[in-house]
């Protein structure tokens, strides 16, 4: 059997690419780890040394605002040197190879790639090059993976509702074009969520998505209802490419996130978003705003979630 | 080999205790077996400052070497430690490793006035310049063992030697 890429002989992890495959105690030791992350993030020096003297890269092959800060701030706070690199704007255009970028950036002493690609698999493909004590972590590759993100939705989910096992989750949007809900969907199930739905038009969902264990609905009413969770997706208007909707006002009916449709949900249910929000198009802004939303925890989460990474594979 | 008694030697550490605390007194323990002692005492003590408690595992300086493998638990510091006179407490010292780790990750909360160490056990083989203050027994190990500190299901508490873990 071929071993999972992410994970180092032991079976500790060596590469973050992946929410998919990886086992149950690994995502929990980031969670838990996280967890102390957040008390770190908290106090009057906000900074540990467990990276002291390593160097972290930020290769953005794609733009990237959000991510690429909050891996930044999160490398910072682990006392890393953090080098921000635009590939878009230089060595690709001259048209070196992304291995031989790699390569080059490697010689510069590196220690840990974080790479956002437009390509799904250049993670994968760059962490199968990478030196031994060189560590690959996916920021978001096509419409593949974004395990980071995953990752933080696991973690505000376990924060607001402490235990998996009895939670219905919804998510609702583009998921066709969505990498947050592929890695989202594989860490839900694997720690135990016993109903993921997906409420989307058929235009967008990926072809067999049941076959990730989830539940379809077409009609955004049927599905929120006794969901604990609601998380909404962006409507990826930069992807969208031919007819797949009629129009965003003709989406925003449907399945845009009202005050009365969340009125369906649990009394308590949370409303997550991992931005850029389209206000007016998936979400409203009083829904945005309001008494259910964790959005703005969400990038505070995804801080201490990011540090944990960095920290758990820089030590394997 | 006979292990001294973790609850009588506990007892005389509070006796020592009571002498020495005054108003800017605070305790802190480190995790796990440290946060037990730590919890005895500070409820024994009476003490009026909230109890801390430390996870160092951010601050070992071997990480580079092992990685963080552990069960993560959070620091939580519940007072301003800045002039405090703090009452660091663990269960058995050695190489004084986890005391330097401990100290560092407290500065990082602020400047406390003073920092004493409280243990219930010293084995010895220190490789840094620290000694406990309140020192509760010392304790022959023989090689490749280790003493930790047990608490059973009722709360009490009991040194027990093991085989050490392979690095």
């Amino acid at each position: 059997m071929q071993r999972n890429p992410q994970l180092n002989a032991n079976g500790e992890l060596q590469h973050l690419l992946s929410t998919e495959g990886l086992p149950r105690e690994i995502l929990t030791q980031i969670l838990d780890t996280a967890e102390s992350f957040v008390g770190v993030t908290e106090r009057e020096v906000r900074k540990v040394p467990l990276l002291r003297g390593k160097s972290v890269f930020n290769l953005f092959f794609e733009s990237s605002t959000r991510t690429r800060t909050t891996f930044e701030i999160a490398a910072k706070r682990l006392s890393a040197d953090v080098i921000n690199l635009n590939i878009a704007l230089s060595s690709q255009s001259k048209g070196e190879s992304l291995l031989d970028t790699v390569a080059n950036l490697s010689a510069m002493q590196a220690d840990i790639f974080v790479v956002r690609h437009n390509s799904a698999g250049a993670p994968f493909l760059i962490a199968r090059h990478v030196k031994p004590h060189e560590h690959v972590v996916n920021a978001g590759d096509g419409r593949h993976a974004h395990p980071t993100q995953g990752l933080l939705d696991l973690f505000t989910i376990r924060h607001y509702k402490k235990d998996f096992g009895k939670l219905t989750v919804a998510i609702v949007g583009d998921i066709l074009h969505s990498r947050v809900a592929r890695s989202l969907i594989h860490g839900l199930t694997t720690l135990g969520a016993p109903e993921v739905r997906v409420i989307a038009p058929q235009t967008l969902l990926p072809a067999g998505v049941e076959a990730l264990g989830v539940r379809v609905f077409h009609d955004m009413r049927a599905g929120l209802k006794d969901c604990d969770v609601v998380v909404m997706l962006r409507l990826q208007n930069e992807r969208m490419r031919g007819a797949l909707l009629p129009s965003a006002q003709e989406f925003n009916k449907h399945y845009g996130l009202t005050g009365d449709k969340l009125d369906l949900a649990r009394s308590d249910a949370i409303v997550m978003h991992p931005g850029p929000m389209n206000r007016g198009v998936e979400i409203d802004s009083t829904v945005a705003d309001g008494p259910h939303s964790v959005i703005l925890p969400q990038v505070t989460f995804g801080i201490a979630v990011r540090m944990a990474v960095m920290s758990i594979v820089a030590g394997n | 080999m006979k292990l001294p008694d973790a609850e009588r030697v506990c007892d005389e550490l509070l006796k020592e205790l009571k002498a020495v605390l005054g108003p800017k007194s605070a305790m802190i323990g480190i995790y796990t077996g440290g946060a037990w002692l730590a919890e005895r005492l500070h409820a024994r003590l009476g003490m009026a400052t909230p109890l801390g408690l430390m996870d160092i595992a951010f601050y070992r300086d071997d990480y580079h070497a092992r990685g963080l493998h552990h069960d993560p638990k959070r620091t939580k510091i519940p007072f301003d430690i800045n002039g405090r006179e703090i009452l660091l407490v663990d269960d058995v010292l050695y190489t004084g490793r986890t005391v330097r780790a401990a100290m560092n990750e407290l500065f990082d909360y602020g400047r406390p006035a003073s920092i004493t160490l409280v243990v219930l056990a010293d084995r010895g083989g220190r490789q840094l310049p620290i000694c406990a203050q309140h020192c509760g027994a010392r304790v022959e190990v023989p090689e490749g063992m280790r003493l930790r500190l047990k608490r059973d299901d009722a709360g009490r508490l009991a040194l027990v030697l093991e085989a050490e873990r392979a690095a």
